[in-house]
């Protein structure tokens, strides 16, 4: 009885987070994208065409260029870390896919051993905001949940495939569940149950947390806007009659 | 309030660049610019005091500008606070108060959004403060201790342009009455005189005047330096400094025309590049700019050509968007002196003895506005090269889109926060020094006033001038 309500608050709560992801994460995004820029402030030196501006933001969004020009430790630390959250974010495919499409099995491995690395940049960026000074003195709370929310998460969701195994098949019939829309419990596996719920409550600090830089870095003006102020008139969205004091 | 004295960290540079000081919290919290004078916020329209309510008249302003400009709202929100940019400008370096990282001071704007906007945010720990007397101190103090030079976002990794957020900081404080003196007083003058130095007319003129007798000294000819001439080709809008203390850069202007024949004239209404409006607000930087286009009708040139100023640039830029079109004119516009000028020595306009240039060794300094807020940075470098045949770059990473403010743009270059203009100075300094160089060239005028005291103040040896200055030795008339 007790389990019951428990795997339906559960579920519940699952389908909450995944809202409060999906249309917050959309809301603020829409924000920037809505809101003017009044001026270009295109950082040097700049792309001139489109196509410029589309490399420049995969190459940000891709390989941190700019990262690397400041701190190559960082750099090294954030790109590893990023690429296993990548890889990890991926291998899951095979949780919500029924038949599990080859290719995806195929980055299975990949995938698995991410998971094993990223504690490993993830404890390092935690520990320079502890040991640097001056890390230390910018970091606050929200940069500490953050991390320690991935780590936690990692760390439970290597638990459950490699030592205290969850029944995968238990685990596929709950995803699949959900997606349908016609949930079941879930595996009754207490750390299963808190890798899954870190999930549901990492979804919800999402969009309200600096995690929205995965989605805003497109919309930084310094990265996004063409360096051709001098060839064509750029007019400002909410000051357009010129020409008065 | 303002004379404090601050012994700031001096720790030796290597191969010309400083190592990055440990943090001393506040060092630098007592060096304020003083505040502005009621005429002057009369005159440019702004609140002459702190206004009744301010906390939520600031609030609301903050709100304003949250819904117009994205760069603010994108860059409040998406931080993740990693610290690439703690150690890379040029105030932090110098006085180690972390306040001055990047970061840092845009958390001071950060929290307040934090507060009145993330509720959320506030709720699971974000660092959120109500905007009280102690945090608008600590604006007022930060706010102007960052020259706006965009270092910072050329190593954020999502471009955070922490000037986006001092220009915020900036506009929100004069919204409720709270200002510098210097930079409110400046715009102030231009209205009042045209020009930032406040140099009436008539002076204006004489000091013109005064120039064509030298240059008629020096080389023989009638070389002239017009004023307010109607129908002239070109409208040339300098940095006034030009016409009182950077005179041989002003003397090259002249030359450079007669030689290519080439009618010009300043204008006593618009005889300033310079735009200290984008030091205050959006409104000011339009007003301050469209006097330039309006110089232009009235005195029916065919072309703009902004002097050797960095912010100018910054500013001129945005002229079309400010207030153009500027299609009444010839293209390209707007344009820099640099630009005209090194486009003209490549089709081969002047005749060039670069020897004459060979009693000093040349180093090129990076305005950061022309750099990174204008783009500007082969045109002064192929006519250094044109020029000269003593050239040397300072440390790759202190140049071009890297280069260090001089440690007084954005409006910090008053006499009251002294010791933060040396100490903002010194990573150029250092620079500076580690090429030997004894002739520093800059097209921007707020350097030419920085650079030479923050040389001195650092014990190296290097005098600074004008690029055109350079050409103008060397050019055969």
């Amino acid at each position: 009885m007790a389990w019951n309500l428990l795997a339906g608050l559960l579920i519940g709560f699952a389908y909450l987070s995944f809202i409060i992801l999906v249309a917050g994460l959309a809301f603020r995004l829409y924000l920037y994208a809505k809101t003017p820029a009044p001026l270009k402030i295109v950082s040097t030196p700049g792309p001139k065409t489109t196509g410029g501006v589309l490399t420049r933001l995969a190459g940000d969004a891709l390989i941190f260029p700019n990262l690397f020009q400041a701190d190559k430790a960082l750099w090294a630390g954030a790109w590893v870390f990023h690429v296993c959250l990548a890889l990890v974010f991926f291998r899951h495919a095979r949780y919500f896919l029924y038949p599990v499409p080859e290719w995806i099995s195929d980055w299975a491995s990949p995938g698995i051993l991410m998971g094993f690395v990223l504690p490993i940049p993830a404890l390092y960026l935690f520990w320079r905001r502890l040991a640097l000074p001056r890390n230390l003195f910018i970091s606050g709370l929200p940069d500490y949940i953050s991390l320690m929310l991935i780590i936690l998460i990692a760390a439970t969701g290597m638990l459950v495939s490699y030592y205290a195994r969850v029944y995968l098949v238990d685990v596929k019939a709950f995803t699949l569940g959900l997606l349908s829309l016609k949930p079941v419990a879930p595996p009754a596996h207490p750390i299963f149950l808190a890798h899954f719920f870190l999930v549901c409550l990492l979804m919800i600090y999402f969009p309200f947390s600096k995690l929205v830089h995965a989605g805003g870095i497109f919309f930084s003006p310094t990265r996004n806007q063409r360096d051709n102020v001098l060839q064509k008139r750029y007019v400002n969205p909410w000051d357009k009659e010129v020409g008065i004091d | 309030m303002t004379s404090a004295k601050v012994e700031f960290p001096e720790l030796a540079p290597k191969n010309g660049i400083l190592p990055v000081p440990e943090m001393n919290e506040g060092i630098s919290a007592a060096l304020t610019c003083h505040p502005c004078k009621v005429k002057d916020m009369r005159a440019i329209a702004l609140p002459t005091e702190r206004v009744p309510d301010w906390q939520n008249k600031a609030v609301e302003k903050l709100r304003e500008l949250l819904t117009k400009y994205r760069s603010l709202q994108v860059y409040l929100d998406i931080c993740a606070q990693c610290g690439a940019c703690a150690d890379k400008c040029q105030f932090y370096l110098g006085t180690s108060d972390p306040n001055n990282m990047p970061v840092a001071r845009a958390n001071l704007l950060r929290k307040v959004y934090r507060y009145y906007f993330k509720p959320f945010e506030r709720f699971t720990g974000g660092e959120a403060e109500a905007f009280n007397d102690q945090v608008l101190q600590e604006w007022y103090t930060y706010f102007y201790q960052c020259s706006e030079c965009r270092r910072c976002a050329v190593f954020c990794p999502y471009g955070i342009d922490t000037a986006e957020i001092t220009m915020a900081a900036r506009e929100i404080m004069a919204a409720i009455g709270v200002a510098t003196k210097y930079v409110t007083e400046v715009v102030a003058k231009v209205y009042e005189r045209g020009n930032n130095l406040g140099i009436p007319g008539p002076a204006w003129i004489d000091n013109c005047q005064f120039l064509e007798e030298e240059l008629k000294a020096e080389t023989g000819r009638d070389i002239r330096m017009p004023v307010d001439e109607e129908g002239a080709d070109v409208l040339l809008v300098m940095p006034s400094a030009d016409n009182f203390a950077n005179t041989d850069t002003m003397m090259a202007y002249g030359k450079l025309f007669y030689h290519l024949g080439i009618s010009w004239t300043t204008s006593t209404y618009a005889n300033e590049g310079g735009n200290f409006g984008l030091f205050l607000n959006y409104r000011n930087m339009k007003k301050v700019n469209k006097r330039i286009l309006d110089a232009a009708r009235q005195l029916k040139v065919k072309r703009v050509i902004w002097g050797e100023c960095g912010h100018a640039w910054r500013a001129a830029i945005h002229t079309d968007t400010l207030s153009g079109p500027m299609d009444f004119l010839d293209p390209p516009h707007p344009v820099h002196i640099c630009q005209f000028t090194a486009d003209l020595i490549k089709r081969g306009a002047f005749k060039i003895d670069k020897s004459a240039n060979d009693d000093v060794l040349v180093t090129y300094h990076d305005p950061c506005n022309a750099a990174r807020a204008g783009s500007l940075l082969e045109e002064p470098r192929e006519m250094i090269r044109a020029t000269c045949n003593k050239f040397i770059e300072m440390p790759r990473d202190t140049i071009r889109e890297k280069t260090f403010c001089c440690g007084a743009g954005g409006g910090l270059l008053t006499d009251e926060i002294m010791p933060i203009r040396m100490a903002g100075g010194r990573p150029r300094a250092e620079a500076c020094r580690s090429t030997g160089a004894t002739y520093l060239a800059t097209p921007c005028a707020i350097c030419k006033a920085q650079l030479p005291e923050v040389m001195k103040h650092w014990k190296v040896d290097t005098r600074v001038g004008g690029v055109h200055d350079l050409l103008s030795k060397a050019m055969i008339l």
